[in-house]
């Protein structure tokens, strides 16, 4: 496809390609380094990517004295939670947005773009006054219930794209045999979304998991804070000796949404998005 | 994303029994989702826009008055706003334009015949995967003047250290960096998608007619990625001109509000001043602010439709 390039311009590429390599991947790198330092390595001016003397102690510190532990396992009930109940509400939905045309589809499609770019600081204050009169606020299940909201435009963007990618052949064979439109959905349609439906579970995961602004304004209770709420809270609170904990938090708090990323990037640099964006 | 639907195909009036049996259907179908989003979407969102309109705040029991233009008179004449306001002009814009230009670099070499790209395409989308929270600490640590390894560096060459987060000549370009950090993955994911959408014979043609790799980038790739790069800017800005977190994190706005973007302002005049009327005012000015970007994006959009099929 390309023709013959000079030598000095394949050097050229590799060397911008490092660069690339080198400015994305140092941060993580360093924060790795870091969660294994000792406080008098982490105050040095010293720029060492492998520690001198390797401290495991931050780890437990951070999931101890940090009451981290606590804050993670309310991470993964608000994620999970917020992950099982926004694929079962939008299946259905993502389902009528591909298959049926007209007012509703149109209705959709700009809620869901509006909601892409609506500033959240203003849908924000008046949430926080809706959860307040139902008794929802500074709750893990209000912020459930916002969390499976907030992450709709995106699962049902992504569902509906997998089920237009469906051929509408197959339903109209089980419709001749007199199957109704639910009996379709089970049996024809959900088989063939698994993989789709697994994609749109892992990435409304990985967006609850991440979540920071609206965890922020809607939980106040120390005892309910998410991991990212209670990673910032510490850092408030850092004096000099506290980095080396928080870098092995800090660590703690990305693992999941890697691994997830890992599983997905095929999808992430491949068809996904092509698929999502045809519609 | 910009797909424009052409004109529905016509559509054949049913009648009877079958037509009202679908529509039940649909409802059944939408119902589910359509709850959530009602009440903790479409009326928060509305009642956000009429709240700019009273005097409301957070105290339990107050009364709430309609008060009209008041709190955007008021809005008129308040200096940190706009100075806010302009700052997150500069950091949204600085951050989707330099972002797009450094994915743009990472999309090309992606997609040339280099080895290791399957490698480096993994390791590209790192910053994608970091929470928010995450990022902004580890940066914090970079930028950190006495322990981070940017003064570290810098001390090799015997320069002196720069406390880059809390100058205040610093802090804002210190801050865009981090943003043009975060945004790199998701832009080249998108700008390496439309590449792969260019049909390889229009290069092949080109290179026959003796073009170079530069005047191919000029003359094929990039007229045929116009449309993608355009859209992923203007979203680019606009999800930059919305994002809070990692602001938050990184500075709380500092130093001396060098870094208070819009949402951040409105957040500590909402949540800190419990004055949730005037802050609705001023989500409203910014949602105003999105709009003109968005109807200009979407004009240019319709000129560009237009041009194609006339």
């Amino acid at each position: 496809m390309t023709t013959k390039r000079p030598l000095y311009a394949t050097v050229l590429m590799y060397l911008a390609l490092a660069a690339y390599l080198f400015f994305l991947g140092f941060p993580l790198l360093w924060l790795l380094s870091a969660s294994f330092k000792s406080t008098q390595e982490l105050n040095s001016l010293a720029v060492n990517l492998i520690p001198l003397d390797w401290d495991f102690s931050n780890y437990s510190s951070a999931l101890e004295r940090q009451n981290l532990l606590n804050a993670a396992g309310n991470s993964i009930f608000v994620s999970v939670v917020t992950m099982v109940i926004a694929v079962l509400l939008s299946m259905p939905m993502a389902y009528a947005l591909a298959r049926l045309k007209g007012r509703l589809r149109a209705a959709g499609t700009v809620w869901i773009l509006t909601s892409q770019v609506f500033p959240t600081i203003l849908i924000i204050i008046p949430l926080f006054l809706v959860l307040r009169s139902l008794q929802l606020n500074d709750t893990l299940f209000g912020l459930i219930l916002v969390y499976v909201t907030f992450t709709m435009p995106f699962t049902l963007w992504m569902l509906q794209g997998y089920v237009a990618a469906i051929p509408p052949e197959l339903e109209e064979a089980a419709e001749m045999d007199g199957a109704g439109r639910f009996t379709i959905l089970r049996a024809v349609i959900l088989p063939l979304l698994v993989p789709g439906l697994v994609a749109t579970a892992m990435f409304t995961f990985v967006s609850a998991w991440n979540e920071f602004f609206l965890a922020l304004v809607l939980l106040q209770s120390p005892e309910l804070y998410t991991l990212p709420i209670a990673l910032r809270s510490f850092l408030g609170a850092e004096g000099q000796t506290q980095l080396g904990p928080l870098a092995a938090g800090a660590i703690l708090a990305t693992i999941p949404s890697l691994i997830i990323f890992g599983i997905l990037q095929r999808k992430l640099t491949g068809g996904m998005l092509a698929g999502a964006v045809k519609g | 994303m910009t797909t424009v639907e052409k004109s529905p195909p016509p559509r054949v009036k049913r009648i009877g029994a079958r037509a009202r049996a679908q529509r039940k259907e649909a409802i059944a179908l939408v119902v589910p989702a359509l709850l959530p989003i009602i009440i903790f979407s479409v009326i928060p969102l509305l009642s956000g826009v009429a709240l700019g309109f009273t005097d409301a705040t957070l105290a339990r029991n107050a009364d709430v008055n309609f008060i009209g233009l008041g709190n955007f008179i008021e809005l008129l004449d308040d200096s940190r706003f706009w100075d806010s306001f302009g700052i997150g002009l500069v950091w949204a814009g600085s951050v989707a334009l330099l972002t797009l230009a450094s994915a743009m670099g990472l999309a090309l070499l992606l997609n040339s015949d280099l080895r290791l790209k399957g490698l480096t395409r993994v390791l590209a989308l790192i910053p994608w995967a970091m929470p928010p929270v995450v990022i902004a600490i580890v940066w914090r640590m970079i930028y950190n003047p006495n322990s981070g390894p940017l003064n570290g560096a810098l001390s090799w060459f015997g320069i002196p250290g720069v406390n880059w987060l809390g100058d205040f000549s610093t802090a804002l370009p210190a801050v865009i960096v981090v943003g043009v950090w975060s945004g790199i993955p998701q832009t080249t994911v998108l700008l390496l998608a439309g590449m792969q959408s260019i049909a390889p014979e229009q290069h092949e043609a080109a290179a026959v007619d003796g073009a170079g790799a530069a005047r191919r980038f000029w003359h094929v790739t990039l007229p045929a990625l116009r449309p993608v790069i355009i859209a992923v800017t203007v979203l680019d800005f606009i999800w930059q001109f919305n994002s809070f977190g990692l602001i938050y994190v990184l500075t709380e706005g500092g130093p001396g509000g060098r870094t208070m973007i819009p949402p951040l302002f409105t957040y500590l005049e909402a949540f800190r001043n419990r004055e949730i009327g005037y802050a609705s005012a001023m989500g409203n000015v910014l949602v105003i602010a999105i709009m003109v970007i968005l109807s200009l994006y979407l004009i240019n959009q319709f000129r560009q439709n237009k041009k194609v099929s006339a």
